[in-house]
């Protein structure tokens, strides 16, 4: 039971973070129909951007407050991220459209190589460490043989920054005119031009948003491992893209549920059977859950009324 | 069965000749689809005030030519002017935002979007800003819409879907209104309905009406001006009842047609 309790913190924790990621991928697949690989190295460079800040305001400006550090680390990462998101679909991306399908992902797996590259460059190969931020903990009860199931503060706050950023998220989304715009683009892009709608502009934004909410992962994944390197936008990556699937590519709730889900058999496989093995979990629940269900568990149908 | 209906030609007519220049023009426009031509040539007009159809069989190319005035696919050659205003190379957003809207050919309704979502989009053009009154009045107009506003569109009937596409696309205001085959598929109850709706709009608002159609019998009935296309070319034009006498017209379009 505890550490049942304790692996089900931890696997929201982690979840709360692919998912965030997924999003990106899911809605940029819903827009334009492409699975944007450079996504992982987007998520990356924006952890390395929370690290650079994060080191600026707390060591050169002496900030000591890493709770106000990290709110103004997380709004810079996010716009700085979201720019590198709008210039590489501007430049990658968009000159490819109306090219051959295959195209754009192509120009996708080369932006990812160039992202992790010119980080790998510019900050070098190694592991780049922060000075632990925050590390008080609730312990919530004692188990057991003396195992205390605990809660910490990093993870009350990386599951609050995730709810109360995709809450705003979901307004923007269902209840404004820029996230109409944005689903009827994705639902039928010429119809939307036709009304009025410029379809550039809202692919822009959605890649905006993607790369907004990859930096909020990328600010809580340093926040959590308090370590990031060149290489860590493949894995999680992955991982976040096969909860985009898992929960339905297309479906944005879908891509919060996968991510949880990922992260959640991730953690569990790891404290049960074996940690080597985690991954491999991870992918073959996904192939098994695909077998069953071909569009993901919130996914909709190919085949549709129109 | 639109015998009853009197033929509003004459008094349209008069008003048309007032405007010195054509609300819209197209001149020479030729469209392709990679390397196969479409539009081989088109000439046509639409004075404001006006309802002008155009009928031909399927895959004449009318709905091309209703796209093309939207810049999508764009003209290879010739120019379209709406206004005075040289098109051809507007960006389509640019020319929906010159107060032209279309229904299209299929209808296109956000089928994830609800009914009441689907007419925001319509109002996109002016920001919302009289989307209530808008409401109403389509509501007005079309009252099956009223009880599905929270419905998806997707889950819509035909008739209904052709509806809200015409909903839809008044809810910008326009000045013309391009409406791709709006009879397609319905039952005749609604065709009716949706006919005598068309003529509301241009007798009571003033509304310029450009109408696709291969129900020839009605649109002819209805309009006061039609071109006939065959394969890309525009072959015959006149006044509605100049082409519902045509011989020709009446061999290829209406014979066994109608009823
Ligand atoms: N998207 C497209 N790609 C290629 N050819 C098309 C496309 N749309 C229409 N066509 C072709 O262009 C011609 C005119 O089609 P269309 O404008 O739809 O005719 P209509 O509306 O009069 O039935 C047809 O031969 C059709 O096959
Ligand atoms: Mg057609």
């Amino acid at each position: 039971m505890d550490i049942f309790v304790q692996q089900l913190i931890n696997g929201l924790t982690l979840g709360s973070i692919y998912g965030l990621i997924a999003i990106g991928y899911t809605m940029v697949f819903g827009i334009i129909g492409m699975v944007n690989f450079a996504h992982g190295d987007v998520f990356m460079l924006s952890a390395f951007i929370a690290l650079i800040f994060f080191l600026i305001l707390t060591t050169w400006l002496g900030i000591s407050s890493v709770a106000l550090a990290l709110l103004i680390v997380l709004v810079i990462a996010m716009v700085l991220t979201s720019l590198w998101g709008w210039a590489i679909e501007r430049i990658a991306y968009r000159p490819l459209r109306g090219s051959f399908r295959l195209a754009p992902l192509i120009s996708a797996i080369g932006v990812s190589i160039f992202l992790s590259n010119f980080v790998q460059v510019a900050q070098g190969a190694r592991n780049k460490p922060t000075p632990p931020m925050i590390r008080d903990v609730i312990v919530l009860f004692q188990g057991e043989n003396g195992y205390n199931v605990a809660l910490s503060y990093k993870q009350i706050i990386i599951m609050a920054t995730t709810a109360v950023l995709l809450t705003i998220f979901w307004y923007l989304v269902q209840k404004t005119s820029l996230g109409r715009a944005q689903r009827a683009c994705e639902q039928d892009r010429k119809m939307a031009a036709l009304l009025g709608i410029n379809v550039d502009r809202t692919i822009s934004l959605t890649f905006v948003i993607g790369a907004a909410l990859a930096a909020v992962a990328g600010t809580l994944y340093l926040l959590n491992y308090g370590v990031v390197s060149f290489n860590d936008g493949f894995v999680p990556g992955v991982k976040a893209f096969t909860a985009a699937v898992l929960g339905g590519i297309g479906s944005l709730p879908g891509a919060v549920l996968g991510g949880l889900i990922i992260g959640l058999i991730e953690t569990f496989w790891s404290a049960y059977f074996s940690i080597e093995y985690k991954d491999v979990a991870a992918f073959s629940i996904l192939a098994i859950v695909l077998i069953f269900m071909p569009s993901g568990i919130l996914g909709r149908p190919e085949v549709e009324k129109v | 069965m639109s015998a009853g209906t009197s033929n509003p030609m004459q008094s349209h007519q008069s008003a048309a000749a007032a405007t010195h220049q054509p609300l819209l023009s197209v001149r020479g426009v030729k469209t392709y689809y990679g390397n196969i031509i479409a539009l081989k040539g088109v000439d046509m007009d639409v004075n404001e005030g006006e309802i002008v159809t155009l009928i031909g069989a399927n895959g004449a190319g009318k709905s091309t030519l209703m796209m093309t005035i939207f810049g999508n696919p764009r003209a290879r050659e010739g120019t379209i002017t709406y206004a005075g205003r040289d098109i051809t190379k507007m960006p389509t957003h640019d020319i929906a935002r010159l107060s032209i809207a279309q229904s299209p050919e299929g209808r296109r309704i956000f089928p994830r979007m609800t009914v009441f979502e689907n007419l925001q989009m319509g109002a996109s053009i002016n920001g919302l800003a009289h989307f209530d009154q808008d409401l109403e009045r389509v509501c007005t107009l079309f009252p099956r819409l009223k009880e599905r506003l929270q419905q998806r569109g997707g889950t819509l009937s035909g008739g209904e879907q052709q509806m809200l596409a015409i909903a839809r696309a008044l809810m910008s205001r326009p000045k013309l209104l391009l409406l791709d085959e709006p009879s397609l598929g319905l039952a005749p109850l609604i065709v009716k309905q949706i006919f005598t709706i068309i003529k509301e709009l241009n007798e009571k608002d003033g509304m310029t009406v450009f109408l696709v159609e291969q129900n020839a019998y009605h649109a002819l009935k209805l309009a006061h001006r039609g071109y006939v296309m065959v394969t890309g070319n525009i072959t015959l034009s006149g006044t509605g009842k100049e082409l519902l006498e045509n011989p020709q017209v009446r061999a290829a379009y209406l014979e066994g047609g109608h009823h």
